[in-house]
């Protein structure tokens, strides 16, 4: 691996891969007199992947704002490097190295790809009326960053958008990194994207895994999640369903947690008697079938990303 | 990873082509050119120059092309002062108001204030730039698009112009401005101009059409151009400006300041609709209150015929500056040509429609390349 010896902007002070960097516990937060998130208990350790699975609305969101530092949290403990934290701003979560990668990635289609990796954070050389960008350093960085996170771009130069929706990602990905992140939040990255590129995506996230980095992994498919995690944090309806190290928990169970088995039987039940023979229902007999681990063995379904 | 146990490196000698790979082919570098957003006005500006050189006798003259020129250098000012704008995803269609409004304050405070040429001319810079931060505040503040708070902001300085104007001179112009006192030290700056002799090019059959006359305007608008390609490709507001008018939200989340850099635009179109205010003064020794009124949209135009995508974050400034040569062209070819001079407006749409069907393709090339 040839990293540079460039000065990295942050160059983050990784802990040994192992110890925790955050750690919370029994934290919520209540807008108001609703409560959008409570009882959520997990940890991030350097050089892991905490996965927050959920289904849309079950308060994954208000989760990583609160990580985020978008919302601050109203009960629980949130301790970062060993002390508690209360976030006023997302500025207080980046500067304790806590970066946050959203699903619109925040790159500007038309700018060239190392345009949008120093944007904000430009390298100038030169002073007063002279002082102008270093571009040939800031193209020499991008290329060797996005390198070394497994990218391989024929051109800096090119405009952003003409990139994959996964390598796009990456570059995200990999500008948080450079930038000094320990922590990593990835909100939903794999959301949009297909089977191929989704694996691409995962691939990056166990490259920033193996730098050293802590990453919270926010999805609802425990596919995606189940491949590179460490430790898995359900959520539904704002309520944490658990936190377990991967070694308590199968695949299987994931997903059957994830899909809510019980629910989902009870829904193709009052289906069939309705709609006897429907395709909705005989589609979620099927389901039901294979969240509960009884499905069969040809069932085409894509098990995960190898 | 580890930074600490890189091999030491083999000390590389300036390696100038470090960040291009092989993949890239040779034409590469051709092709990238060939993208800039400049290069179709580029080609469109010498096919209109060697059409009118060839179709009319005067066109090409040293003299004639000293007015054509006159014209584009006043119209690049504003028209790259609105492509960064532009680029920066806003309008000012209080631009063209502004050359008439910064003018009637100078000309007014010198000939009927009596005041210093210097700080009246000083005057009507801080005006400007109060208004371009008006402007720039309100389209940030309340969120409302920049065409409908811009063109508030132009039908104020119309009416300013000539409301105030009559009350204070009882007349809609600043006239006899020559004679006043402190004229020629401003005019200097602003009015005066360089006649080069060109007699001995081969075209050129009478001597006195030989001299060609380079106003002051001209040189403003090479400083112009040249700062703000500067600006734009080479420093770190440049990148913010793309980004701002690229995807504003994006570019706030990675911490640029996108109110600052959209207000300082807006500043910056004032600020060229006041040099273009102080050239035309000086040079024509009058302003009126219906100076610029309706050429705000022909900067737009020229920006749009040099690249700039009317949704933002595209563009260029030499594009722009030739697309106001396009227009300075036109405008002086087609009464040398001895048509009707209003087939220029028709021109102008054609090459509008033309130029953001060309600029829309480019720019869908551009997110698909691969």
């Amino acid at each position: 691996m040839s990293t540079t010896t460039e000065n990295r902007s942050g160059a983050p002070t990784l802990p040994s891969p192992g110890s925790s960097i955050i750690e919370v516990e029994d934290i919520g937060k209540t807008f108001g007199s609703v409560l959008a998130l409570q009882g959520v208990t997990t940890t991030v350790n350097a050089g892991e992947v905490t996965c927050v699975l959920g289904d849309n609305g079950a308060g994954k969101s208000t989760f990583i704002k609160i990580l985020a530092g978008a919302h601050a949290h109203s009960q629980g403990r949130f301790v970062v490097d060993g002390q508690e934290r209360h976030f006023a701003s997302p500025r207080d979560a980046l500067a304790l190295g806590i970066a946050t990668v959203y699903q619109d990635l925040a790159v500007v289609p038309l700018m060239p790809v190392w345009r949008n990796f120093f944007l904000g954070a430009e390298l100038t050389k030169g002073f007063g009326p002279l002082r102008r960008l270093d571009a040939a350093k800031m193209k020499r960085i991008t290329k060797t960053e996005l390198a070394a996170m497994g990218i391989d771009l024929r051109d800096v130069e090119q405009p952003i958008g003409t990139l994959s929706g996964g390598e796009r990602q990456c570059v995200a990905i990999a500008r948080a990194v450079y930038f000094g992140a320990r922590v990593l939040i990835l909100d939903e990255p794999t959301a949009a994207l297909g089977v191929r590129q989704s694996g691409v995506v995962l691939k990056y996230v166990a490259a920033a895994r193996d730098r050293g980095l802590g990453v919270i992994f926010i999805t609802h498919n425990p596919h995606h999640a189940y491949p590179v995690g460490d430790r898995f944090m359900l959520l539904r309806r704002g309520r944490s369903m658990g936190n377990f190290p991967k070694a308590e928990l199968a695949l299987d169970e994931l997903v059957q947690m994830m899909a809510g088995g019980s629910e989902l039987e009870a829904l193709s039940h009052e289906l069939s008697r309705e709609l006897p023979d429907s395709e909705v229902a005989r589609a979620l007999e099927d389901e039901v079938a294979e969240t509960m681990g009884v499905a069969d063995p040809n069932d085409p379904v894509d098990r995960g990303v190898s | 990873m580890s930074t600490t146990a890189a091999p030491p490196q083999v000390a590389e000698p300036e390696e100038p082509h470090d960040v291009r790979d092989e993949r890239l082919g040779k034409n590469a570098r051709l092709a990238a050119v060939l993208r800039r957003p400049e290069v179709g006005a580029m080609v469109a500006a010498l096919i209109v120059f060697l059409y009118f050189a060839f179709s009319t006798e005067a066109f090409a003259r040293p003299s004639g092309a000293s007015t054509w020129i006159y014209t584009s250098s006043s119209f690049a000012i504003m028209a790259v002062a609105v492509a960064l704008l532009m680029i920066g995803g806003e309008f000012d269609l209080s631009a063209g108001a502004m050359t008439g409004f910064t003018g009637l304050i100078t000309g007014i405070l010198m000939t009927h204030y009596h005041w210093n040429v210097w700080v009246s001319i000083f005057a009507s810079l801080v005006a400007a730039l109060a208004v371009g931060f008006l402007n720039g505040v309100l389209v940030m503040k309340t969120g409302l698009p920049s065409f409908i708070v811009t063109l508030g902001t132009f039908f104020v300085l119309r009416g300013v112009d000539l409301a105030v104007v009559k009350q204070i001179i009882h007349q809609v112009s600043v006239v006899n401005f020559q004679d006043v006192p402190g004229y020629d030290a401003g005019a200097k700056v602003f009015g005066s101009y360089v006649k080069l002799d060109l007699g001995w090019l081969p075209w050129v059959k009478v001597p006195s059409t030989g001299f060609l006359t380079l106003y002051a305007a001209t040189f403003w608008a090479i400083v112009v151009v040249l700062v703000a390609t500067w600006i734009l490709q080479r420093t770190h507001s440049g990148n913010w400006i793309f980004a701002v008018g690229g995807a504003q939200q994006s570019a706030r989340q990675v911490g640029v300041p996108v109110f600052r850099t959209k207000v300082g635009l807006f500043m910056t179109t004032a600020f060229a609709g006041w040099i273009v205010g102080m050239l035309n003064l000086f040079k024509t020794t009058t302003a009126q209150s219906t100076t610029g009124v309706g050429q705000e949209f022909v900067y737009i135009i020229c920006a749009v015929v040099g690249g700039c995508l009317l949704t933002g974050g595209y563009g260029s400034a030499v594009g722009a500056a030739f697309g106001a040569l396009i227009y300075g062209m036109v405008g002086q070819g087609i009464v040398y040509a001895g048509w009707d001079s209003d087939w220029l407006y028709a021109f102008l749409g054609v090459m509008l429609l033309g130029a953001v069907l060309v600029n829309n393709w480019v720019k869908t090339r551009a997110e698909q390349m691969r």
